[in-house]
């Protein structure tokens, strides 16, 4: 097993895994704990369209999809609280614009788009040494302001109107905090494609909370839940020769049903 | 002594709603003020106008000097339903956010916060459950969570949001006992539609129903009401000032 570490792409898709785990084990512990999963959501899909359009230019997708992600992150939050549309309603005009986008702009650009699959379900076996970077410093982004505001997150996405009322930066941390969503989202589709990504963000998370009920706990060990729940899944589809995203939340979701039932046979052996 | 705060001339419109016409109202540093009216006349709008959580079509609230170390001089118990109580947070953590805004954001809480916060805890009665996610409360636990955190700062001034709702009797009375001896050195206004039980322990009404009609004792007629306009439910039980208003037909306005 160690062997294969040898392999640049090997070593890559680990590397992409550590640092997929912190960031989504963070920004996926806020995003449940808000309830802004559906958000998470139409963010992911909405990156579509800048994939597309990036492809369609010749300029790197991951830009596009990030563009594209805060752009629909700032969108769904105007729509809504400006707008007045209903929240899940702006969601799901993003989500399929953004999709549909994709879909015009890889139509356009003539012959056969070969990266579609992988934008779409991920491939943490081809991640370059651009991605990496790309996710490194969205990771220390993410790490470096739960580290220091965390106090303050947790209180504005407990008791929102509280925090107002303490003329705490309410505005300010929650539009900051959707646009890091937005970019550790994007950088998680090399893991898993814009349309699995979602598990990444959630999984860990509903794992880690059935057994931890603190916000720091959550982050703690849905970064852990995260990080072995990739690492197995990316040697099962090595050694089955399954696709890598697929394997991974199939893993991820195997531990979550493991967490159930150890809970359940716990509580009983408790009572 | 000079007041607390003072509301003067508020109007707050929605749109084209008027939610509160022309208010005003003075609050002491030991009043204890019922605020009474029916669902949708105002009263959470007073609330979060004193609160500073929505801007005013004109008029003002004006802090003294002593609430100037603006905010955190105010205690504030939300009505415990506008909680995602499957956020994870235990009660400890909950009670210590109600320091937010008295320190800085960054700083952690230092031991004497903890303290302070297992003190309060204590007083309340649930200091066993500190550790405890908030989800895994009772109704009357987590409104002595939140009490927690709206006394953390020591504020010259509690505002209750309808604290007898989704609590046992139990748990109320103790409530009420304990905001009587808080009363002795703090305001305190107290919104309830449950009247009877308010105007046992209030020292004064305010009913609020678009406008607000200010009433300096706890004792009040139903024609006194009549002419306030505030068509309220009357339920009411206990001991002394015992008033039992009769049915009174009322038009609504709207």
């Amino acid at each position: 097993m160690i062997e294969l570490l040898q392999y640049d792409f090997f070593s890559n898709a680990i590397l992409a895994a550590i640092l997929t785990a912190v960031s989504c084990g963070i920004i996926g512990s806020y995003i449940v704990a808000r309830r802004m999963v559906f958000i998470g959501g139409g963010i992911t899909h909405a990156s579509f369209g800048g994939i597309g359009i990036a492809y369609f230019l010749g300029f790197a997708p991951m830009l596009g999809a990030g563009v594209f992600a805060v752009l629909s992150a700032l969108g769904i939050n105007y729509f809504t609280h400006k707008g007045k549309v209903r929240e899940d309603s702006s969601i799901a005009i993003w989500w399929s614009l953004g999709m549909a986008i994709g879909i015009i702009f890889i139509a356009l650009k003539p012959g056969y788009a070969p990266n579609l699959m992988s934008f779409l379900f991920g491939s943490i076996l081809t991640v370059m040494k651009i991605d990496l970077l790309y996710m490194l410093v969205v990771s220390l982004i993410t790490v470096f302001v739960f580290a220091v505001f965390f106090r303050l997150i947790t209180m504005i996405s407990f008791d929102e109107e509280f925090a107002r009322a303490r003329s705490l930066p309410v505005d300010f941390f929650n539009y900051m905090l959707i646009i890091i969503s937005a970019l550790v989202i994007v950088a998680s589709t090399r893991v898993s494609g814009v349309i699995l990504v979602l598990s990444l963000l959630t999984l860990p998370q509903a794992t880690a909370n059935i057994f931890v009920q603190s916000f720091r706990s959550m982050m703690w060990f849905s970064i852990i839940i995260g990080l072995i729940g990739m690492i197995t899944g990316l040697y099962l589809s090595y050694y089955t020769n399954l696709p890598s995203g697929a394997t991974i939340i199939v893993t991820l979701t195997a531990f979550f049903a493991f967490g159930k039932l150890i809970k359940t046979i716990f509580s009983v052996s408790n009572n | 002594m000079d007041n607390l705060l003072e509301i003067r001339n508020l109007t707050v419109k929605y749109g084209n709603y008027t939610a509160l016409q022309d208010a005003n109202m003075k609050i002491g540093p030991t009043d204890f003020i019922g605020v009474i009216g029916p669902n949708g006349g105002g009263k959470t709008t007073l609330l979060k106008a004193i609160l500073g959580l929505l801007k005013p079509s004109s008029g003002e609230v004006i802090f003294s000097e002593q609430l100037s170390n603006l905010k955190t001089g105010i205690g504030y118990l939300p009505q415990v339903n506008k909680f995602d109580s499957r956020f994870p947070i235990n009660v400890i953590d909950v009670v210590l956010s109600g320091l937010a805004g008295k320190q800085s954001w960054i700083k952690p809480f230092n031991s004497a916060n903890k303290e302070k916060a297992m003190q309060l805890l204590d007083d309340l009665g649930i200091a066993h459950i500190a550790h405890k996610a908030i989800g895994q409360l009772s109704g009357g636990q987590m409104q002595r969570a939140f009490l927690g955190r709206a006394l953390i700062s020591d504020p010259k001034l509690i505002i209750l949001d309808e604290p007898g709702t989704y609590v046992d009797n139990k748990f109320e009375s103790e409530l009420y006992e304990k905001l009587v001896q808080l009363n002795k050195t703090k305001a305190i206004l107290l919104v309830s539609h449950d009247v009877g039980t308010i105007f046992a322990h209030v020292k004064s009404i305010a009913c609020v129903n678009r406008e607000l009609n200010y009433h300096p004792s706890n004792i009040i007629t139903p024609e006194q009401l009549a002419s306030y306009n505030c068509p309220i439910q009357i339920i009411t039980h206990g001991e002394i000032p015992h008033t039992v208003l009769g049915v009174h037909n009322h038009k609504h306005h709207h």
